[in-house]
């Protein structure tokens, strides 16, 4: 019993969906081709002309559309559909019919001159990277390495100045000096312009201990200066002195020679000059000890003619 | 626009898009046709080139002139033309003794005469003619060709190239569902083509596909072949080539099966099974000698000891 019903209610079933589907089947003898992504239908069946000609030619042609417009709505809807702004599309295939173009396909543009040129040398092209030179990072380069020098020992000449970016008023003008005397004379016979006033404030800047700072420091600086200054004896610094005798020395030789020589002796007179220069330096610096001898206030410009 | 031995240099930016639309390109813009008249029209000619002007809007312009020229004769004053207006299909109205109401639908490659075939117009209903509302204008129209004349003979097989080409519009990637409304249906048959416009309108049917009835709107023609220019089959092949770029890149190492399945290969390393990393069972390690029973039994006595 159970059988028999549940055929019946299969049979059923195919029945209702025969019913719902007789209403878009189309029987054809051959299955019709299609293109969907151009939207077209190719019906190869033969069509009865005998039949054309009995019926109505539109109503006919009309049937047979409608038909073959049948089959290709359906094979459209068996494509993926999806929602776009509360509108439903199809989404269609590309193609399938082969059409011919419009206008050749691009050709690639020619190699210019220097292209074949390079490619003839074998010259490739070198990327040249984004890097920017920037002030900051090269005193930091600078900086570093000048603390590597130090920290090994190592001499390293004086740097006149380093670059900065924006440079101010008084930057520039120090620049344009460093420039001026960084030549084989010293800057002596460089031209200046018509209006331009000398450089002041070069030269070897003094360095002062600050007034008021370490006091333990000053109090023995003063002491110290009071020591050389008492002391009876003359501070000997052993090479100068011997240096300096044996300048002596020499210069009575030399003298004593001249002496001899006569017109030989002519050759002297570089001598004399040159014991002179000597002279005048031993001196400068002897006076340091022979400081201590005389009354402590002098007149000091007087006292050191060495010293500049 | 300036010329310099051929190439035209642009003085505006609208001369400039205008070029750049025309130069070739990978993916090709939307055919454009130009429809004209011949030396001689008769009031039937001129109304189905408006009609079809208005199925082909806006990818169509509409001469109002008379061009003297024949097609099959002198191709020159219309490959000119196609270039003036970037346009690479035309359909050349004319009406003689001989030849009355003659339309010859042609194309054009890189703005030379590809392919032309003429169709006498035996009987014609136009827009006008036939009452109701009509399809909105541009909408893309679903073809249908039915005869197997289409398939057997060669000039009936350009010709359905040829129509599908004039009438498809533009290529789209999807398309509304409720805006296929148009459908041009063409059947051929004893000799003669019919070419019928409808409107379809999409009923509910017991599925989500819906049923089709259609409504005959636009113009309705009874065509008869004459005369065909077809171009040589290695100029339609080269008119067929497609730029390599727009093939589908072939993604490598996947294959698929009878079945449908996506295989693809793993390539590994040789495995050393030796030194494999397995899971640790600390019972299960290896251990040396009686020292190492010793250690065993002193772990067991411990664990014992622990437990208690």
């Amino acid at each position: 019993m159970a059988a028999c019903s549940i055929e019946d209610l299969l049979a059923k079933a195919e029945q209702d969906e025969a019913e719902k589907l007789k209403s878009i089947t189309v029987q054809k003898e051959l299955d019709l081709e299609f293109d969907i992504g151009n939207l077209v239908a190719y019906d190869k069946n033969r069509i009865d002309i005998r039949q054309f000609r009995e019926q109505k030619k539109e109503d006919f042609l009309r049937s047979l559309a409608r038909d073959n417009t049948q089959l290709l709505v359906n094979e459209i809807w068996k494509h993926p559909t999806e929602r776009v702004e509360e509108v439903i599309v199809v989404k269609l295939p590309e193609p399938t019919t082969p059409l011919p173009r419009e206008k050749p396909p691009p050709k690639p543009r020619p190699p210019t001159k220097w292209e074949e040129f390079a490619k003839l040398k074998g010259i490739q092209k070198k990327k040249k990277t984004n890097l920017v030179w920037d002030d900051k990072v090269a005193k930091n380069e600078l900086h570093r390495l000048r603390n590597i020098a130090r920290a090994q020992k190592i001499k390293v000449p004086g740097v006149g100045l380093t670059p900065i970016a924006q440079q101010s008023k008084s930057d520039l003008a120090r620049a344009v000096n460093v420039a001026k005397s960084s030549t084989a004379s010293a800057g002596k016979f460089q031209d200046r312009l018509p209006k331009e006033k000398a450089p002041r404030n070069t030269g070897k800047k003094r360095k002062f201990q600050p007034v008021i700072g370490n006091f333990s420091n000053e109090k023995q600086r003063q002491l110290d200066l009071l020591k050389v200054m008492d002391s009876k004896k003359p501070r000997l610094d052993v090479n100068k002195a011997v240096n300096k005798q044996m300048r002596e020395v020499d210069r009575e030789e030399a003298a004593a020679k001249f002496k001899k020589g006569g017109k030989k002796g002519r050759k002297g007179g570089n001598f004399s000059g040159k014991g002179k220069g000597g002279g005048g330096k031993g001196k400068g610096k002897g006076r340091a000890g022979g400081k201590g001898q005389g009354p402590p206030s002098g007149k000091k410009g007087a006292g050191k003619p060495g010293k500049r | 626009m300036k010329q310099y031995g051929g190439v035209i240099k642009p003085k505006t930016k609208r001369a400039k898009r205008f070029l750049d639309n025309r130069a070739s390109k990978l993916t090709e813009n939307v055919k454009n046709a130009m429809i004209m008249k011949g030396g001689n029209t008769s009031m039937t000619v001129t109304q189905a080139l408006k009609d079809i002007y208005a199925l082909k809007k806006p990818s169509a312009v509409l001469y109002k002139k008379k061009n003297i020229t024949r097609p099959f004769e002198d191709s020159t004053s219309l490959e000119f033309f196609s270039k003036k207006t970037d346009s690479s299909l035309f359909l050349f109205g004319s009406h003689n003794k001989k030849r009355p109401n003659n339309l010859i639908f042609g194309r054009l490659f890189d703005f030379h005469v590809l392919d032309m075939i003429e169709l006498g117009i035996e009987k014609y209903n136009s827009l006008s003619d036939i009452k109701g509302s009509k399809c909105p204008e541009g909408t893309k129209p679903m073809l249908v060709f039915a005869g197997d004349a289409f398939d057997h003979e060669n000039e009936h097989k350009r010709l359905k190239s040829l129509l599908t080409d004039f009438f498809r519009g533009p290529v789209v990637p999807s398309v509304r569902l409720a805006g296929l409304e148009h459908v041009l249906h063409f059947t051929a048959l004893e000799g003669k083509i019919y070419m019928r416009s409808y409107r379809s309108l999409l009923k509910k049917s017991g599925c989500r596909t819906p049923r089709i009835e259609l409504e005959e709107i636009g113009p309705s023609f009874d065509f008869i072949l004459r005369r065909t220019h077809l171009a040589s089959d290695d100029l339609y092949k080269t008119a067929h080539k497609q730029p390599k770029a727009l093939k589908p890149k072939k993604k490598k190492n996947i294959s698929h099966d009878t079945f449908g399945t996506k295989f693809g290969r793993l390539h590994m390393q040789k495995q050393d099974l030796a030194k494999l990393q397995t899971r640790k069972m600390k019972g299960l390690r290896k251990r040396r000698g009686p020292a190492a029973a010793a250690v065993v039994a002193g772990e067991t006595s411990l664990k014992s000891t622990e437990v208690e």
